[in-house]
């Protein structure tokens, strides 16, 4: 009598839990990274966007513009736009901030008269420079980096802003 | 023909049961004794979330074979089943109705549970199964609500970004495992519906598997009486006699009321349908259409409510350790008390309990429907200035009433009923602040109100606050 860790039904017994788990993590891995590969990136998936031409944002004024986000798939339809508000302060001096509301992210609008941003969720408001004025926003509106080059405003963008990406 | 009928139906049916032995199994299950107390009105909020549950799986499915999980045509589609698809808006509105009975009848039984005492000893695990379940009915009603590809589903996951956002370190890989990507768009869709449709469903059946199979192997909860404490030594022996000597089948004797109950929610769910029709989808979800006030369903506004009145600096920490502390506790429940008292009588602290959860959430959810904290954007031009306010007064006076209209004040503050609730209401605002306050809470802001001192020139200033003494009751 051969003991059960020599036997051929031993080894059997042993194979199969072998090749059980081998397929598990072949299959197991590449599920892993297919699932949570969203959050892996090889760059830091922000890229120059171009906004329009400097004459379309009136000096003192703020404006909406709207851009198609540079990363983006054929079935995204109307969500691969997305808005943002450019400040002209005047010559080359802008600010373009994220529409998302610092608090939880709600898009705030313009108030000319006023002169303040508005958010329709939780009632946080922003001075026109972007600094929060009041309300449960944390901070202040979050700015793009943003350039004027012959004539034309670029911003960069791509990602949501969020508390733990701030554009 | 009268006999050959009958005859041929129970030779089928003996032939099946010769092979695949299914009566035999569910025989016993229909039959099994339960205590006589429990074929009380009071059991049925179970049976009735699962009646509910297959109404969802069978609506959902439907609405499946219609519905495009994909950005560019999900509203579409959903207009279709709307307009077109013969009883789709039927499906569409049942399937809604359904989910929100669904919450609110499983919340029913885990509140009669609880108080009943039935996640003491021995039932401790088929209290924590029922607290996955809970979970998970919640993850499909928020789920859902995305698959309802409008702006407040866009501006929802917005919503559910900034707050995974939130978390210390994985913030952002939080974020991008939630979207699915890096912006709110196509794959973030497909990610919810698989979750919706595939991943949380399949858990629920077999949550649900595992929590009817403990409720037939422990017995269900026997009516508490006072002054009848759990003890381990002597529960399952004591539970055991009294089925025993005083039990009753459970079919048809206590499922007669479970059948009832099925039947009037499913009929409820059917009415609502009826009467209100589908929800939604409202706007197009385009991110650039910026001028919505996003809303939860109403199994979120009580949640949406406290995020509005959390003090700022409390906020990051209420809503990431808050949600692990209440599920936390929920899970400890059957630890804390697993013995002793079952009935309600003698249990203050737990009676106690749910009357301020209960109203604390009720409480909540109703400010979350009159959302007071909200500005309100189009009073400047919407709301008219009293016309008791502007009679007799003088041309500075009415230019600062025009001021306070311009200058859209009253998007925060209401005048004559009408405008904000954010900030006080100025009706009466001259018997409880002075000339000098009123100046310097305008250009200086504070207590929650922004600055005005560089968007007035001295002159709006001093109409505005010459307006504004003049506004006695």
């Amino acid at each position: 009598m051969t003991p059960a860790s020599q036997s051929r039904r031993g080894f059997l017994f042993r194979l199969g839990i072998f090749l059980n788990v081998l397929g598990a993590a072949l299959v197991g891995v590449p599920v892993v990274g297919y699932v949570f590969g969203a959050a892996r990136r090889r760059t830091d998936g922000q890229s120059w966007i171009e906004l329009g031409e400097v004459g379309r944002f009136p000096v003192g004024e703020t404006r909406l513009a709207t851009y198609e986000n540079p990363i983006s798939v054929a079935w995204d339809g109307a969500t691969a736009k997305v808005a943002c508000w450019v400040r002209h302060i005047e010559g080359d001096r802008f600010q373009v901030f994220a529409v998302n509301c610092a608090h939880l992210g709600c898009p705030v609008r313009w108030f000319a008269q006023s002169r303040l941003f508005m958010c329709p969720c939780h009632g946080g408001a922003y001075y026109e420079d972007g600094s929060r004025a009041s309300g449960p926003p944390p901070r202040g509106l979050f700015e793009y980096e943003y350039q004027v080059r012959d004539g034309v405003l670029w911003a960069r963008g791509g990602q949501l802003p969020t508390l733990s990406r701030r554009v | 023909m009268s006999t050959s009928g009958p005859r041929l139906i129970r030779s089928t049916l003996g032939w099946l049961e010769e092979r695949a032995g299914l009566g035999g199994a569910i025989g016993p299950v229909m039959d099994h004794p339960v205590p006589r107390s429990t074929a009380s009105w009071w059991y049925v909020f179970g049976s009735a979330t699962l009646a509910l549950f297959v109404l969802q799986i069978a609506t959902g499915i439907c609405l499946a074979l219609v519905y495009v999980p994909s950005a560019d045509g999900a509203y579409q589609s959903l207009l279709y089943l709307n307009f077109q698809a013969p009883f789709g808006w039927f499906l569409r509105a049942v399937h809604f109705w359904g989910s929100n009975a669904m919450v609110a009848i499983m919340t029913l039984h885990m509140i009669q549970v609880f108080l009943f005492g039935a996640h003491k000893y021995p039932r401790e695990l088929t209290w924590i199964v029922g607290v996955f379940l809970f979970l998970c009915t919640l993850g499909m009603a928020f789920t859902g609500q995305i698959l309802r590809w409008d702006q407040d589903a866009y501006w929802g996951l917005g919503i559910g970004a900034s707050i995974a956002s939130r978390a210390p370190g994985v913030g952002d890989t939080l974020v991008q495992v939630l979207l699915g990507g890096p912006i709110i768009a196509g794959r973030t869709l497909s990610r919810f519906f698989a979750v919706h449709v595939f991943l949380v469903p399949g858990i629920l059946i077999g949550m649900i598997g595992l929590h009817l199979w403990l409720v037939l192997r422990i017995g269900i909860n026997e009516w508490p009486m006072p002054g009848r404490v759990v003890n381990r030594e002597t529960y399952r022996r004591r539970y055991e006699e009294e089925v025993h000597r005083d039990g009753v089948p459970f079919f048809p004797d206590a499922a007669r009321k479970d059948m009832v109950a099925c039947g009037v929610v499913v009929l409820a769910v059917v009415l609502c349908a009826l009467v209100f029709g589908p929800f939604g989808p409202h706007g197009v979800p385009d991110p650039t259409l910026i001028d919505t006030a996003p809303k939860p369903d109403f199994y979120f506004l009580a949640l949406y409510a406290l995020f509005a009145l959390l003090p700022p600096w409390t906020e990051t920490v209420v809503i990431l350790v808050g949600p692990v502390i209440a599920i936390a506790v929920l899970f400890l429940v059957p630890f804390l008390a697993s013995t002793g008292e079952k009935s309600w009588k003698r249990r203050p602290v737990a009676v106690l309990s749910v009357l301020v959860i209960v109203l604390i959430v009720a409480t909540l959810a109703t400010l979350g429907v009159t959302v007071p904290w909200s500005p309100k954007m189009e009073a400047w031009t919407a709301a008219p200035t009293p016309v008791r306010y502007v009679k007799g007064r003088t041309g500075l006076e009415l230019q600062g009433a025009l001021v306070l209209q311009n200058k859209q004040c009253r998007t925060c503050h209401s005048l004559g009923g009408e405008g904000g609730q954010r900030g006080p209401a100025l009706d009466g605002i001259a018997t409880r602040q002075t000339r000098d306050q009123l100046i310097r809470q305008v250009l200086q802001g504070g207590g929650n109100m922004p600055a005005y001192g560089k968007n007035l020139s001295p002159a709006e200033v001093n109409a505005l606050v010459a307006f504004m003494g003049t506004l006695r009751p």
